[in-house]
């Protein structure tokens, strides 16, 4: 590797370096700077404000009631997807034990994993589009009609799911549990079908029940692949952006009914595209990134456990 | 409240009391169990596949119906709702979401690739910088960054209307960019791990750099790329914020470029004005069956393929 190596190195490392650095981290470090502005987006025209935008943002109700729809999600859409994924994935995986004491999973495993990872393939807007028909709030709607149907509704008073400031966020979290769990439950399948059956089979000599193998074996052996599962869907929760845009009621990008699923990312598209505050919508921007990495460094941490071979 | 998030509740509960409620009779409790377990999982399908069906049928019912019960069955099997939803724009919108998808997947594994493949196997100034900026990118999320990236799209297009605010180059440049970080980093791990001596002998025999990259190392690697490949088709296929804040039509007469997704969004939108759900609901099937299709072709390939991705 001799001569001609470094203008083959920079041949190779231009275009790529070139697209990444104009497109992503030059807008990154603008942003830092714009926030600090009063830009307005369309015009030239900007003054210099400090951190007069973020003293405005931390006494912006919308705003702060958009930063504890973000933390709800966070809190508990990583858990529920993963606790559903992992009871799955279990069962699929070692959950039929035969009366011969094998590990194995029940019937029908690969169907299921087919059929779980649907929403997965299916572009989030389709999902999105989806289930605004399956929430409708008249009888026409998916769950008002099966609901009518099991009289659990009356028919004249059906529920009003998107319209209901109560129900709207777990509306939404609902669609990103329905669609996650399969991705998830493929995830662990594949990190199980890596623990040796030894382990198993070992276990089961010895007495061990379906509960204790679970908690004794197959979660600590797994452990590694549930914390990523964990950041993935951290990502997931923070992005709930094109769900809650396009599903919810409110004048541009959603949000309502009376922000009570406005999200972080929601209302600065709003102040962004619809109000024209582009330096506000910035040091939105801004607070997202911190927020994101206070997470990702606290999930590192608090999950970081001793590796263990096998 | 919706019955997914009534069965999140359910399974914890479930789990705890089984032990307790099934004393030690593990061999002979496998029967009474698959019940239980074939019971969520049968559940937890039907809940998958019969919102699925139910689109799918909406797309034949008429307008009425749709708007009246649920629970209608469609009363005529004719396709005329598919070539309404066709000639509102899916179809457009399709080939736009085709056109941007086939450049920047293409442009993100080739520049992925070679950059990975020089940051991993060579050693010069500044590699570890490089690879430490890429990997840093995909950390950050992608609101940081809507704001600049809009007027910096927008100023290219004043440079050249390939480039500007929905154009299909734009977009796609935008794409690669921020599928690069993920991407390198991916493949980096990879090349490291792809053995020496073949690439050692090629180049004593005189094989250029370029070459054994193109010859020797792109199909050694082709089950990394393959993992990666489908991770970004998805990643790429399920963007929106991207498209909704860059493919807007600047003047009235700009003919829309608008992807599936955000075209599909704005039909259902619209549709709210003008009642036509079965061409929505048909527009939904159109744009679900063809990734259905091939999904359920390669299922295989993709559920390894985006494990593998993910698990890196």
């Amino acid at each position: 590797m001799r001569h001609g190596k470094y203008p083959f190195i920079v041949g190779f490392l231009f275009l790529p370096i070139v697209l990444y650095v104009g497109l992503v981290l030059w807008p990154y470090a603008q942003t830092f700077g714009y926030s600090l502005t009063d830009w307005s987006g369309q015009s030239q025209e900007m003054n210099f404000v400090g951190l007069d935008n973020y003293t405005k943002l931390f006494g912006d109700e919308v705003f702060l009631g958009a930063l504890g729809h973000n933390i709800l999600l966070l809190a508990v859409l990583p858990v529920v997807t993963i606790l559903i994924a992992l009871f799955f994935a279990f069962m699929l995986n070692v959950g039929g034990r035969s009366g011969t004491g094998g590990v194995q999973g029940v019937r029908g495993a690969a169907f299921y994993k087919v059929v779980f990872f649907f929403p997965q393939v299916l572009s989030i807007a389709i999902l999105a589009v989806l289930w605004q028909a399956v929430y409708r709030t008249d009888a026409s709607g998916l769950f008002n009609g099966v609901l009518i149907k099991l009289g659990l509704v009356d028919a004249q008073n059906p529920v009003a799911w998107l319209s209901d400031p109560n129900l709207v966020l777990w509306c939404i979290l609902g669609v990103l549990v329905w669609s996650g769990v399969g991705f998830y439950l493929v995830l662990f399948s594949a990190a199980m079908q890596s623990i040796p059956k030894d382990i198993y089979e070992a276990a089961l000599l010895d007495g061990a029940k379906r509960g204790q193998t679970f908690f004794r074996i197959t979660l600590p052996l797994l452990w590694e692949t549930v914390q990523t599962a964990w950041v993935y869907l951290a990502i997931v929760a923070m992005d709930a952006f094109a769900l809650v845009a396009s599903m919810t009621p409110g004048r541009t990008y959603g949000g309502g009914p009376d922000h009570h699923s406005e999200l972080m990312s929601t209302y600065l598209m709003r102040n962004f595209l619809a109000f024209g505050e582009a330096g506000y919508a910035c040091a939105m921007g801004v607070v997202i990134f911190f927020f994101t990495l206070i997470l990702s460094v606290v999930s590192l941490r608090v999950t970081r456990r001793e590796r263990i071979e096998y | 409240m919706s019955t997914s998030i009534d069965d999140t509740t359910a399974v914890p509960v479930q789990r705890g009391a089984r032990p307790a409620g099934k004393p030690a009779r593990s061999s002979e409790g496998g029967g009474a169990l698959n019940v239980f377990s074939h019971g969520f999982l049968a559940v937890w399908a039907v809940m998958i596949l019969f919102p699925l069906a139910w689109v799918v049928l909406g797309a034949f019912k008429t307008d009425s119906q749709i708007n009246g019960s649920a629970w209608s069955w469609p009363s005529h099997f004719h396709f005329d709702a598919f070539t309404r939803a066709w000639s509102k724009g899916i179809g457009g919108f399709f080939a736009n979401t085709l056109i941007v998808l086939a450049g920047s997947l293409t442009l993100t594994m080739l520049l992925g690739a070679m950059a990975a493949y020089v940051l991993a196997r060579y050693e010069f100034k500044g590699n570890r910088l490089i690879y430490f900026l890429f990997v840093a990118g995909a950390m950050f999320p992608v609101y940081l960054a809507l704001v600049p990236l809009f007027f910096m799209v927008r100023n290219l297009g004043e440079i050249s209307p390939y480039l500007g605010l929905n154009s299909y180059l734009g977009l796609i440049l935008v794409y690669v960019a921020y599928s690069l970080p993920f991407t390198v980093f991916f493949l980096h791990s990879f090349f490291r791990t792809l053995p020496t001596a073949i690439h050692e002998a090629a180049m004593l025999d005189g094989c250029s750099h370029t070459r054994a990259f193109f010859q020797i190392m792109v199909p050694m690697a082709k089950p990394g790329l393959i993992s990666v490949g489908i991770f970004n088709v998805l990643g790429q296929w399920n963007q929106y914020i991207l498209p909704v804040t860059l493919m807007q039509p600047t003047t009235a007469g700009e003919s829309d470029h608008s992807m599936l997704a955000q075209g599909l969004v704005n039909l259902a939108l619209q549709s709210g004005y003008k009642s036509d759900a079965p061409a929505l609901f048909a527009g939904m099937t159109i744009a679900m069956l063809p990734v259905l299709v091939v999904y359920l072709s390669f299922q295989r390939q993709v559920q390894s393929g985006l494990t593998s991705a993910t698990l890196k």
